[in-house]
């Protein structure tokens, strides 16, 4: 199996905001770097002048009555939280000096 | 009724034998949770139960019963839900250490339907991470065990659901899937399982894995009873935009009819190297039932069958990096006790919080819309997708139901995968098109290996023709009954 990858995991997985341990990072160099060359089989399919699908039903103008419903207390709203202050979730500063 | 007798009976039954009198929903629900203490210790299919609830709803149900309020044919019933769907005041874990403590705020759509048909909202079920496996070994909780073999995998991502109606442990259950992750486990562990169409039950309050591929469908013993289930919870939905407004049919009443005449296709691309001999075996003596019971059997072609599997894993990935992206240690998950600035809060809380299958999966989605290689990835994957859902089109004009194997193999052992991430996604090769076309599909039992696995076959229908799907799938199974079989454990 190819150890190649046109991959880098650092940007990438900067991108998906996951923090990798070393080891992981490794394994899904090379790892992923075989599922892309599985994924070359793609550059093949003769695609010009298909429309993607992005649903296989889609709908269009889906509308909901503009009424008021019930919604969350905000106790309900920030019961899963992990840390909260008078009914607001904490988080650190985030506008730089 | 004997508790041996209410585990081994099918939803049918125990409805029955609730309307008749022959016994309670308490008797019931007291022989299921017997049968959860007895035999999950090695089976690991729940995650949660809560004996105490589960009886007092039995009791409610009793009690309906008695002042001839009964709500419907599964009031009483027992049902478990695949821990992606929210049931108000329970745990949702999805099976990752970043909800390890969420509690539901709210009740999925299903959830609400199930409720209002009486039915006993009975614990939590088992699964890959986040929907994101095959074999259920990506679970944070401990992996889920094949109950015909323990150490072989249920197969996934649904491992829990599967095995926990083939254990006998629960007559009901829902899953989720979004490549196969009912049918494929519903295959390897005996047991009928299926995923409606694209739309026709609500996704509100389901985990999203793949929004434009996850559909809610049931497991059981029988045809029979996944009809009964799927009736229930299907039908539009307001508070799921994609939900499709369609009449339900009583699919119960469907069966009576039988599919005549009927047409069934066998394509090409699935009958090739790959597959099983056993599995081969088992899937031609059910066309050979077909035949001589006066369906037509026609070969149709599914020319991009071979590039299901990445289009998939393309698609999927990218769906998943930005549906996953909310679990981001702010607002209701785990937060990283390591992190000191906001950026840091995200990718340490996500790096501890998710499996290696989910940031793999991650990763690739958000390289695979990333600048530079949106074109070539996800938008080729979607125009592919098209393809494949013309393909269906076509060989539709021709038949009433398609006909494949479910699975390429029984039940695999644990570990023969789990380090090889292409070799896993293969093992959902046969039901991954269908997802993408947005087709129903259903997994009934129709063998073993000599080693003693289930095997089954998966019958594919045209969009939101349920009804003579599922008729096709009874006709086999009420003669053949192999999701009546149970392991010993």
């Amino acid at each position: 199996m190819s150890k190649e990858t046109k991959m880098d995991i650092d940007y990438v997985s900067k991108l998906a905001r996951i923090d990798l341990l070393p080891d992981e990072r490794e394994k899904f160099q090379a790892q992923l770097g075989d599922v892309l060359q599985y994924f070359e089989k793609l550059q093949n399919v003769a695609v010009e002048g298909v429309d993607p699908t992005a649903h296989a039903f889609p709908r269009t103008n889906v509308w909901d009555q503009d009424s008021p419903v019930p919604g969350f207390s905000s106790k309900q709203a920030l019961q899963n939280a992990p840390q909260v202050r008078n009914d607001q979730v904490i988080v650190p500063k985030v506008v730089e000096e | 009724m004997d508790f041996s007798k209410i585990v081994s009976s099918t939803a049918y039954e125990l409805s029955k034998a609730l309307s008749d009198g022959a016994t309670t929903s308490t008797e019931i629900t007291s022989a299921f949770i017997d049968r959860i203490q007895k035999v999950d210790g090695q089976v690991h299919a729940f995650l949660y139960h809560d004996p105490e609830d589960m009886l007092a709803q039995a009791k409610e149900s009793d009690l309906r019963r008695s002042q001839n309020l009964t709500l419907g044919p599964l009031d009483g019933v027992p049902v478990g839900l695949k821990d992606v769907i929210a049931v108000e005041g329970q745990p949702l874990t999805a099976a990752s250490k970043i909800l390890e403590n969420y509690i539901s705020p709210y009740n999925a759509t299903v959830t609400r339907k199930l409720k209002e048909s009486g039915a006993v909202i009975s614990g939590r079920l088992n699964l890959d991470e986040f929907a994101m496996g095959s074999s259920t070994e990506n679970s944070a909780y401990g992996a889920t065990k094949n109950p015909w073999d323990l150490d072989r995998v249920p197969g996934g991502s649904s491992g829990g659901s599967a095995a926990a109606v083939a254990a006998r442990e629960i007559p009901l259950t829902l899953g989720s899937d979004t490549g196969g992750s009912i049918r494929q486990p519903a295959s390897l562990c005996g047991v009928v399982g299926m995923k409606p169409t694209y739309g026709m039950v609500s996704r509100f309050g389901l985990a999203a894995f793949a929004s434009s591929l996850d559909q809610i469908g049931p497991f059981a013993q029988s045809v029979e009873d996944v009809a009964l289930l799927l009736e229930i919870i299907s039908g539009h939905d307001p508070l799921d935009s994609t939900s499709y407004p369609v009449e339900i049919p009583r699919y119960s009443e469907v069966l009576k009819e039988d599919c005549q005449p009927c047409k069934i296709g066998l394509p090409s691309e699935f009958f090739g190297p790959g597959m099983d001999d056993e599995v081969r075996k088992s899937v031609e003596l059910a066309i050979e039932f077909y035949k001589s019971i006066g369906f037509e059997i026609i070969d149709v072609s599914l020319p991009s069958t071979d590039l299901s599997v990445s289009v998939y894993y393309v698609i999927a990935t990218a769906e998943a990096s930005s549906n996953l992206a909310r679990y981001d240690g702010i607002r209701y998950t785990s937060r990283s006790q390591r992190a000191e600035n906001a950026i840091d809060i995200y990718s340490k809380s996500r790096g501890e919080g998710f499996g290696e299958e989910v940031k793999r999966r991650c990763i690739l989605g958000a390289y695979a819309l990333s600048s530079g290689y949106y074109d070539a990835y996800y938008l080729r994957a979607q125009k592919t997708r098209t393809l494949i859902r013309k393909d269906f089109e076509k060989a539709f004009q021709k038949v009433d139901v398609i006909l494949t194997p479910t699975s390429p193999t029984p039940a695999f052992k644990f570990g023969e995968k789990s380090d090889d991430p292409i070799s896993m996604y293969l093992s959902d090769i046969y039901t991954i098109s269908t997802n993408l076309a947005g087709l129903p599909g259903i997994s009934v039992p129709c063998g073993f290996s000599d080693s003693g696995l289930p095997i089954g076959m998966q019958l594919i229908g045209q969009a939101f023709e349920e009804g003579p799907l599922l008729s096709v799938a009874h006709q086999f199974d009420r003669e053949h009954r192999l999701g009546r079989q149970a392991p010993n454990l």
